[in-house]
């Protein structure tokens, strides 16, 4: 299997954690970035998708502007079973697909497909839940005034969800930082290949705990920045 | 300027299904404030919900202002519907936007250019009495704040026909009187057509120009608010009417024993009126001209609109001929007159 012999082949992918004298706080503040890197473009990128699913699965359910039964079954029930694919298989079954639009299977960059991917449906289920919470009397005023489908999308759901929608944002975010450090187990970088590869290969402890707590920082940072931005929106509201 | 004709409205299948609105007629005039009564589940929001297709109809027409709005396409029902201003019981403002921007919503849906929105939503603020609100979000609204801009929202577009679902059904009393009279003077200020909707007889007593009575999907009386007030046609409308004037009178009443006096006749009538000439000037002629007497027993009188109307039970005395005579004297001046009851009989015929 060349793929896996391209993950173990890491001595060059490794140099930037830990040449063999490397110094380490750098090379954990280096690996701390690249994974706020991944967790970020694979964020980004995952609701790109994401949310224009949640909002067909949402408008296209029964008695909802865009209602269309079938359309919705269907994506329905492939969003279920992408969600029910456990991360370290999509991981694997990614590679070639991550291999053709990146060009290696390795590497922070490449590392965002996957996690894209796998971000894919549970933002799509995420946002639909947000976006549900709306009243229908509110669409029922904008259809009531004459408002089109695209205007009550963009002017009567998402800015209504949208403090539910950041929140949101950083659950997601959140669940790739845990995804984005399995993935470095396979050679993704960011702090899952320092902690894996030095921490634990090299019998390192050290350094595995000192990931640990870095990861700790970042994912209670995300939070804090989370309700935080979604107060503000909602205080703004007040 | 509404005009429905056979409509008929059935949800859900064909297994189960429910029949809303039943071979409903119903015609309602350019600039008069036409208010719709009935019980819950009576159909009145889905009527109000059909004449602007936010539910459509399983059969019939409704043609608003020439327009039959059943059969246009989506582009073209979305052009009538700014023309159609709605109200909602809850209100149904957007929580994201202030309460400028919630009147600015249905200018952005129209196109309306920026400047020119701006202007007209600053005149709306005015005629609706919130201009130092304007920077306020819903969530810091009362009830009666709130039906304001929801009202200022509606009539942005200048609309012909304003649709109103219960829009008082949430407020307090002094409120509702309150966006009640907003909602005539607009009537009266804009020659806006308004059709309201309202389980609230004082509702349609206070602002209405004219009524559907609508009971078991179907209309079972129309009229003006006046007529159906001092002679309702069916025991729907009766059942309303005593709902806010107690038109019943009271047992101890009915039952009086004293129905005798010194062996001459006596007849308990209820005489019921409509405007200023009538009521106890014309009692007291005919007192004078028959040689009667009369016993005041119960008196109501209110106001529909403007106009005062009531009934009083008498008790009237003296020989049967002349109670009769005076009777048909009472019906000739317009009075309606009803006998409740004859000298000992207890109330119980
Ligand atoms: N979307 C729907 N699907 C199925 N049945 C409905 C639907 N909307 C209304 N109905 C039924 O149609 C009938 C009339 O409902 P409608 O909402 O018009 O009554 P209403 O007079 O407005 O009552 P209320 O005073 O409670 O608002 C009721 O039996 C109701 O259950
Ligand atoms: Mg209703």
């Amino acid at each position: 299997m060349p793929e896996i012999m391209e993950i173990i082949d890491l001595n060059s992918f490794l140099t930037p954690y830990l040449g063999q004298n490397a110094w380490v706080p750098g090379a954990v503040l280096f690996a701390s970035w690249e994974t706020i890197y991944m967790v970020f473009l694979s964020t980004l990128a995952s609701y790109l998708i994401g949310m224009p699913l949640a909002i067909i699965l949402v408008t296209s359910d029964e008695g909802q502007i865009l209602e269309n039964p079938q359309l919705n079954k269907i994506l329905g029930s492939i969003i279920n079973a992408a969600r029910s694919l456990p991360f370290i298989i999509l991981l694997i079954l990614a590679i070639p697909f991550t291999r053709w639009v990146v060009g290696t299977s390795i590497g922070t960059v490449a590392s965002i497909i996957p996690l894209s991917l796998a971000a894919i449906p549970f933002v799509a289920r995420l946002v639909e839940t947000s976006l549900k919470e709306i009243d229908w009397g509110l669409i029922e005023a904008a259809l009531s005034m004459g408002a089109s489908n695209w205007e009550i999308i963009r002017k009567v759901l998402i800015p209504e969800a949208l403090p539910s929608i950041i929140l949101g944002v950083a659950i997601t975010a959140i669940n790739l930082v845990g995804y984005s450090a399995m993935a470095g187990v396979l050679g993704g970088g960011g702090l899952g290949t320092l902690a894996y590869y030095h921490g634990y290969m090299r019998y390192q402890t050290a350094i595995m705990w000192i990931t640990v707590v870095v990861l700790i920082v970042i994912v209670q940072g995300i939070q804090v920045l989370g309700n935080k931005a979604a107060s503000n929106v909602i205080n703004k509201r007040r | 300027m509404i005009e429905i004709s056979n409509l008929t409205k059935i949800y859900g299948s064909s297994e189960q299904e429910v029949v809303a609105l039943k071979d409903v007629n119903l015609y309602i005039k350019k600039g008069e404030i036409f208010g719709i009564i009935g019980l819950s589940g009576a159909g009145k929001s889905t009527l109000i919900r059909c004449i602007n297709m936010l539910e459509k109809p399983s059969r019939g027409s409704i043609v608003v202002d020439g327009q039959a709005i059943g059969s246009l396409d989506a582009g073209k029902l979305r052009q009538v519907r700014q023309k159609i201003g709605m109200i909602f019981q809850h209100f149904n403002l957007l929580s994201s936007r202030n309460v400028f921007d919630n009147i600015m919503f249905p200018l952005e849906i129209a196109k309306v250019p920026h400047q020119e929105a701006q202007k007209k939503v600053d005149e709306l603020l005015e005629l609706v009495g919130l201009s130092d609100k304007a920077r306020v979000y819903p969530e810091q609204l009362s009830g009666g704040q709130k039906q304001r801009v929801g009202i200022a929202r509606a009539l942005a577009n200048d609309p012909k026909v304003l649709l109103s679902d219960e829009a008082t059904s949430a407020l307090d009393p002094q409120t509702t009187r309150s966006i009640l009279k907003l909602l005539k003077d607009i009537n009266r200020q804009l020659g806006l057509t308004i059709v309201l909707i309202t389980h609230d007889m004082n509702v349609i007593k206070e602002c209405c120009d004219r009524v559907a009575v609508i009971n078991n999907s179907t209309i079972v009386e129309v009229g003006d608010v006046l007529n159906i007030f001092s002679n309702p046609g069916t025991p729907t409308s009766r059942s309303f009417i005593n709902s806010i004037v107690n038109k019943d009178i009271p047992e101890e009443i009915l039952h009086r024993e004293a129905l005798n006096h010194g062996g001459a006749a006596s007849k308990l009538v209820r005489v019921s009126f409509i405007g200023e000439s009538a009521g106890e000037p014309i009692i007291s002629t005919m007192l004078q001209k028959y040689d009667i007497k009369a016993n005041i027993l119960y008196g109501n009188i209110d106001r529909v609109k403007d106009t005062p109307f009531g009934n009083l039970t008498l008790e009237l005395m003296g020989s049967p001929a002349l109670i009769n005579d005076a009777m048909s004297f009472l019906q000739e001046y317009g009075l309606e007159v009803e006998v409740l009851n004859y000298a000992g009989n207890n109330g119980d015929y």
